[in-house]
């Protein structure tokens, strides 16, 4: 008998596949987001848009929150922890968080390196905004991948922009020779075999959700439609003046997605009115910007 | 063969590569369906419940009019094979995780045309999840590997109609009944076919 193998990490990210992650920070959003459908809850201590407005450091959250949304849904529960903060992802995994998210959300701790993933039992997923940063997260054993988007802005155009610079790189990998291949492999910074595998599979090894400024029911199916495999939403649904009923529309937006009729349907009633309010990436100065932290 | 595999949710893309493979070991014509509407459903000769989020699935089922034509399928004997949630969708009962402190009801969509009773997360959460070599009955070419993640188990059998296949710990983990097939673990996930062509072989 084996914990923690490749398989079960990698594995337990595949039973996500077509669902949605909603971010949470209490016990009353787990279950409102547990009832729309969602496949997972990630537990903050405030969402993006909050903890962009609110500045100085953002951390782990309070594990005795974890626990307790742990304790009131049977969905599975992720966490964030900082950049290279390895106390705080052993803590995370200590009180049995499902999977923790490696994240430029919060304030990074360590401006050098990531964490080791390979260390640990529970599965990682990290945020990357190109395929280097996503075979570096790999490689340091993340078992699986979403676009860091831009966070906390309402704003899809930075995760759709991740989204695209991904499947063009792998898409240009798959066309490569082998001598070709190892140059890749070199100015990624990572090993040979990896490299290989993606452009033999056409795709990246794991799970690779959008995230990072996804709040409409057709954003969710626009990430879709350009090849994620799953939906984070962050700050859109709780930032959103109709919470239930954005969850609900969102999961069916993202099990739809291609079904134009269906998101029409969900989208009904919730324009701008009711979407949490968007920042446009070029009113973020560049040191503001979360998803250049961390490569 | 065409085969449905229900698409709402779950690693649907893993259970069709499986159910290729063993249609290409038994030499059959495979053709698998991704099945999110009703009519997705017609003159299918076999249906997968894949793995994914019980809750997600169930609910998204109900919404979109696919739990009606299922029954009928399972009425007229078209074989179903559940795997982890698949299992929980097809028992007719379902209880909450071991976990201690845990303060949930289950309300789920459930189909119930199992006559065996699930514990959800039974093994624990993800960090206890784990592969392992399991001896499956009626199951030709030695043992199986079976991957469990966050996996429910049965705990209790409600009818002489259900045929235990395999356990693992305190519980059943494998079980048959008619055409009815569930396993609390995830053959697709591994280059080990067998199961998926034991429940082709149904057809």
């Amino acid at each position: 008998m084996k914990t923690g193998t490749w398989r079960v990490k990698t594995g337990f990210a595949r039973m996500l596949k077509g669902g949605v992650v909603m971010d949470v920070t209490n016990v009353e959003q787990a279950q409102i987001a547990e009832d729309a459908g969602a496949v997972a809850v990630m537990v903050l201590e405030k969402v993006p848009a909050d903890i962009r407005k609110a500045g100085g450091v953002a951390r782990m959250c309070d594990p005795a929150k974890i626990e307790e949304i742990m304790d009131h849904v049977t969905i599975p529960v992720m966490a964030k922890c900082r950049i290279g903060h390895v106390a705080e992802a052993q803590v995370l995994e200590a009180i049995g968080v499902d999977m923790i998210d490696e994240s430029e959300v919060l304030t990074p701790a360590d401006e050098e390196r990531h964490i080791n993933k390979w260390e640990f039992d529970v599965p990682f997923v990290c945020g990357a905004r190109n395929l280097g940063e996503a075979l570096r997260r790999i490689a340091e054993g993340a078992a699986m991948i979403r676009t860091k988007g831009e966070a906390g802005t309402g704003n899809v155009a930075e995760a759709v922009r991740h989204m695209r610079i991904m499947r063009q790189e792998i898409s240009e990998l798959t066309k490569l020779d082998k001598e070709e291949l190892y140059q890749k492999a070199k100015e990624y910074g990572v090993p040979f075999d990896l490299v290989a595998e993606v452009a033999s599979l056409g795709r990246l090894p794991v799970v690779n959700f959008a995230a990072g400024g996804i709040a409409t029911p057709a954003d969710a199916a626009l990430m879709m439609q350009l090849g994620a495999d799953g939906i984070f939403v962050g700050s859109g649904i709780f930032k959103s003046d109709r919470p239930q009923e954005m969850a609900e529309a969102i999961v069916e937006a993202t099990a739809y997605y291609d079904d134009p009729e269906v998101v029409a349907e969900v989208s009904k009633n919730l324009g701008d009115e009711v979407a949490m309010q968007g920042i446009d990436i070029s009113e973020i100065p560049e040191e503001e910007r979360m998803q250049t932290r961390g490569d | 063969m065409k085969v449905a595999v229900i698409a709402v949710q779950g690693d649907v893309e893993e259970h069709e590569w499986a159910l290729e493979r063993a249609g290409e070991e038994l030499g059959e014509d495979v053709e698998v369906v991704w099945a999110r509407y009703p009519e997705d459903l017609e003159g299918v000769d076999a249906v997968v419940l894949p793995g994914g989020e019980s809750t997600t699935i169930g609910k998204l089922m109900e919404r979109h009019g696919l739990v009606k034509p299922l029954l009928e399928l399972a009425e007229s004997e078209v074989p179903i094979m559940g795997t982890c949630a698949g299992m929980v969708l097809l028992a007719r009962e379902v209880v909450p995780q071991a976990h201690p402190g845990t303060k949930v009801d289950i309300e789920q969509p459930l189909l119930g045309l199992m006559d065996v009773r699930v514990v959800r997360n039974a093994f624990g959460r993800q960090r206890e999840s784990f592969e392992v070599d399991l001896e499956i009955k009626g199951l030709e070419g030695g043992e199986f590997r079976a991957v469990f993640i966050r996996a429910p188990a049965v705990d209790k059998v409600l009818s002489d109609d259900v045929d235990v296949l395999a356990e693992y710990g305190d519980y059943i983990v494998a079980v048959e009944q008619d055409h009815l097939l569930a396993t609390a673990f995830h053959p697709e996930l591994t280059d080990d076919h067998r199961l998926h062509a034991y429940f082709l072989e149904k057809v």
